[in-house]
């Protein structure tokens, strides 16, 4: 915990949005994270995102479970309930959550230890039941909290603080959400905020599982040469496959670019999101909303050594968990006796189905 | 030779191919007897297998109401089944009787001289009226029921009424079966002295009591107790349980506007994450349960341990099953009190209920999310395979419509708005129960961050010792307002005014208890008696414990856990409780609790203990 209090000084001439909301009044406690840590980065990146879609704080549900990557929740949007729950099962503490009630904002934080290894069955299953949540992966490819071990999203061959080389194979999160039926897939980088903002405002548009896993450097046990997820190694290898511009739904929409430099993909709730192509290194591009066509360039970059970012996949329209389940429309929270009950009348004839 | 002899006290054995489709035809029976106003208890006896292993099905009849497993031998059995045939004439009490399928010859001589051979040619009758195969194996045992109604003096009429009942709205299967009743009726009427010796006469003593099985009756719990939000994952003898709560939901709960539905079920891939979901759901203001046995239990601990800590309401129904590890998993004990009382690390308790009948069943699992949200943790209602997956004559189930939903200490907006501060874990009233707010209420008032954490009254992270202490014991303290809200124990006085011995038992132990104390009170020995309906232990047992010299602990499990639970909570001197275990996995008899007591305090009897007595009267035939 920290014991310096948070300043609450703000700059009389903040930029409000529509709500009449600056950017601070999405802020959370002070971070207790190490100094330059990736994972701040995204905390303050889920704040932009949320101050520049008005959206209301306490509208949103904050879920992680355990790891450096899980404590961020309570480091941004105080007035939002937060759930830390146990380690690798925030998928599905989110899932009861949204069950209950179905029309508030699901950002649930998780790191590659709480993902990729104890929670990659929860993950895996939260996925396919197009779960409507944003879920991003903070990954580092190390354990923070135990003092730096490898986590599953290791490089193999990449080398750890005291120089042994990873013998493991890694887990790529985003091929294996793209295969589990995540319509929403991202990759991103916590030292790339013009990235990373209109991503995050984009998965908290989509309807459905919206998966980001963003590239956050562990400064203290895996920023060192040698290892694939440190700063310099990601921005020296970061190939970013498009450009996001995320145009809400009221905003009129203007063409500053030449036709067929962008694409224009209409979300659930009536927004934007305009992708701009960006074929650097002969990497050509592809249709983001080819599955089969994500999957094989994803992994052609991954074999050609670089670290591919921006929107991989999206299937804009594919039904939610609710909409497969066929659950009421008003949250269950909000249904009382009336609706739940059926009285004694009907258990005297379910008695009698008895004798 | 003798005939064994009784009018409506007697236990008949239907041993079956598992796979045979004769779950149907033998529940037919006891159902029949049910009508007939028999107290009758029917269970079954059946491996862990898809096909092709022995099942028995176990039907004792009794008029004076034992409804409890009577012992191993019986005076009739329906031996269907080559595999277990020496077992099943075995099992028979001299001069009983065993119905086979005589279409084979097999030579009697081989086996006892000492019963009645009723043998019928099952197989030819059915290739002679049946062309699908699938038919002849099915009629096959509906023409053992009509066998049976001739023999057994059933009321012909009333078979057939539930034969019209069961294919309502499939009318054209009606006919068929009736044939097949005919046939078996007919020829057993023509080839047998009917009635045999065992026989059964309409008593009507039933009055508006149901037949039903124990995993229904939570499931309506469930419905009626306002949930919305099951998550489970699928394991014997627990998986009824979720299924009868979808049957009713999907019949109870569509919303009449739209058609959709004002429920969730979900299947988990796991059980720890089926304990998630709940505890999410529950979070966010749902009435959230899930439903396992022992094993699940085992996987859910963690998140048991969050829910507890976090002060999260959990319905968790355990449906308890024999053995350590995968164990006897159609078999029953109660053998999870230890691991599901304390589950969980660290300094944790949870709140057990005990229902003993499907009434109780269905009460107890309405009750429990009042409970649960009441006291903002976990609630586990501890039923077992023999309530669960057994039809009981039980009482039926009641609603008062004027019943409102106790959703606990909750804080709405407006009261939000009141409040100068919340503290989630602030001990407002001084019941260790503090208040809790639903994400999304209030736009500035009333957030807080959920964590396993240990932490501040203001829900804040904090190791300081004192936050730690005290918070813990406040949780204590909740826990001793818990005992005054949770289902008080039944007492049972013996008929002198009270007994210097007591005897304590929950769950189905129930079930055996009113032929214990009879047969004890027949034997000069009587005894005070306390059903346990909920843990942490209700201030009325310890009382009972206290009033008496020596207190009998009944246990369906090896170790005694009741017992410790007892000694462990009450502070009780573990010499004044006498452990009285049963852990074969079949469910417990009168006859091993009455051998206990007997032995125990060295009652002369003069007679045979009651373990290897057979019913009372022998005629000669």
């Amino acid at each position: 915990m920290s014991y310096i209090p948070k300043p609450s000084f703000r700059h009389p001439q903040l930029p409000v949005n529509d709500l009449g909301l600056t950017v601070r009044d999405y802020e959370g406690a002070l971070s207790t994270l190490c100094a330059g840590c990736g994972h701040d980065s995204i905390s303050s990146a889920v704040m932009q995102a949320c101050h520049q879609m008005a959206l209301e704080p306490y509208r949103v549900a904050k879920m992680s479970g355990i790891g450096c990557s899980s404590k961020t929740p309570n480091y941004f949007l105080n007035q939002a309930h937060g759930f830390n729950a146990v380690h690798g099962r925030m998928p599905s503490v989110t899932t009861g959550a949204n069950l209950a009630n179905r029309d508030l904002i699901y950002i649930g934080m998780s790191g590659d230890g709480d993902t990729a290894s104890i929670g990659i069955g929860q993950f895996i299953h939260a996925v396919r039941r197009r779960l409507n949540m944003v879920y991003i992966v903070a990954n580092n490819g190390t354990y923070g909290l135990t003092k730096g071990q490898n986590s599953a999203t290791a490089d193999r061959g990449s080398l750890a603080k005291k120089g042994s080389a990873n013998p493991w194979d890694n887990v790529d999160l985003v091929t294996m959400a793209i295969q589990a039926g995540a319509g929403f897939v991202a990759r991103s980088f916590s030292g790339d905020k013009a990235q990373l903002v209109p991503l995050l405002q984009a998965a908290i548009a989509h309807n459905g599982f919206a998966f980001i896993d963003c590239i956050s450097p562990c400064v203290t046990f895996n920023n060192h040469r040698g290892s694939t997820k440190s700063f310099d190694y990601v921005r020296e290898h970061n190939t970013a496959l498009n450009r996001t511009d995320f145009i809400p739904m009221k905003e009129e929409i203007t063409a500053d670019y030449q036709p067929g430099e962008f694409t224009d993909v209409c979300l659930h709730d009536g927004s934007v999101m305009r992708l701009h192509k960006m074929a650097a290194d002969g990497a050509a591009g592809y249709d983001p909303q080819d599955r089969v066509a994500a999957l094989d360039h994803i992994q052609r970059r991954s074999a050609a050594g670089e670290v591919l970012t921006g929107l991989l996949y999206l299937e804009p329209n594919a039904p939610d968990m609710h909409e497969v389940m066929e659950t009421a429309e008003q949250p269950l929270n909000q249904l009382g006796e009336r609706e739940l009950c059926p009285g004694r009348e009907v258990l005297q004839t379910i008695n009698a189905s008895f004798r | 030779m003798v005939a064994v002899a009784s009018t409506n006290e007697f236990v008949v054995k239907f041993a079956n191919v598992n796979g045979t489709g004769s779950a149907s035809a033998n529940h037919l029976f006891a159902k029949a007897l049910f009508r007939m106003g028999i107290p009758v208890s029917p269970r079954n006896l059946f491996p862990s297998n898809i096909q092709g292993l022995p099942t028995w099905y176990e039907v004792r009849i009794s008029e004076q109401g034992y409804l409890g497993r009577r012992s191993d031998r019986v005076e009739l059995v329906v031996a269907m089944n080559p595999q277990s045939f020496t077992a099943d004439v075995d099992s028979l009490v001299p001069g009983g009787y065993l119905l086979y399928d005589s279409t084979k010859l097999i030579d009697l001589s081989r086996y006892r001289d000492d019963i009645h051979w009723l043998g019928i040619p099952l197989m030819d009758i059915c290739m002679r009226e049946y062309q699908d195969p699938r038919q002849r194996q099915i009629f096959k045992n509906i023409i053992y029921v009509g066998a049976l109604a001739a023999l057994l003096n059933i009321e012909f009429p009333v078979v057939k009424d539930l034969i019209a009942d069961q294919f309502r709205g499939k009318e054209k299967l009606i006919a068929p079966n009736i044939h097949a009743l005919e046939l078996g009726h007919q020829y057993a009427s023509q080839n047998f002295d009917c009635p045999l010796g065992i026989q059964v006469r309409r008593r009507d003593l039933l009055g508006d009591a149901i037949l039903v099985d124990g995993n229904t009756a939570a499931a309506l719990g469930c419905v009626y107790g306002g949930a919305t939000v099951a998550s489970w994952y699928p394991i014997t003898p627990s998986t009824s349980l979720v299924e009868a709560f979808e049957k009713y939901a999907n019949r109870l709960r569509i919303d009449p506007g739209s058609g959709n539905k004002n429920f969730a079920i979900l299947q988990a891939e796991d059980e720890i994450s089926a304990m998630g979901i709940v505890i999410g759901a529950s979070w966010n203001g749902a009435r959230a349960f899930t439903a396992t046995s022992g094993p699940g239990v085992s996987l859910m601990t963690e998140f048991l341990g969050l829910a507890y800590y976090a002060e999260i309401p959990v319905v968790l129904f355990n449906v308890q099953r024999g053995g350590p590890s995968t164990g006897m998993p159609t078999r029953t004990q109660q053998a999870d009190l230890l691991s599901s009382a304390y589950a969980s690390h660290g300094d944790t308790k949870h709140i057990l209920l005990f229902p003993a009948d499907p009434r109780d069943s269905f009460e107890l699992a309405a009750q429990a999310f009042d409970l649960a949200e009441r006291l903002q943790t976990p609630v586990i209602v501890m039923l077992d395979l023999e309530l669960g997956m057994n039809d009981w004559v039980s009482p039926p189930f009641d609603w008062d419509d004027r019943r409102r939903y106790d959703r606990g200490k909750v804080l709405d907006a407006g009261q939000l708005q009141a409040l100068d501060t919340f503290g989630r874990y602030v001990d407002v009233d001084g019941d260790g129960i503090p208040y809790r707010t639903y994400p999304g209420t209030h736009p500035d008032k009333g957030a807080f961050f959920t964590r396993g954490t240990s932490h501040n009254p203001f829900a804040g992270y904090s190791e300081s010792n004192t936050d730690y202490v005290e918070n813990v014991d406040r949780i204590t303290r909740k826990f001793t307002t818990a005992c005054d809200v949770l289902p008080a124990p039944v007492v049972g006085k013996s008929k002198r005014s009270s007994s210097l011995h007591g005897v304590v038992y929950i769950g189905t132990t129930a079930l055996v208890m009113n032929e214990v104390i009879d047969r004890l009170g027949e034997l000069g020995v009587s005894l005070d008696t306390l059903q346990v309906r909920a843990f942490p232990f209700h201030a009325e047992v310890f009382k009972f414990i206290k009033n008496h010299q020596k207190v009998f602990v009944i246990d369906q499990n090896r170790d005694g856990q009741l017992r410790t639970l007892l000694i462990n909570e009450g502070d009780i001197d573990p010499a004044k409780l006498v452990s009285i275990l049963h852990y074969d996995g079949h469910p417990i008899t009168a006859a091993t609790v009455i051998d206990a007591v007997v032995g125990h305090l060295d009652v002369k009897t003069g007679r045979p203990s009651p373990a290897v007595q057979v019913p009372p009267q022998e005629v000669e035939q």
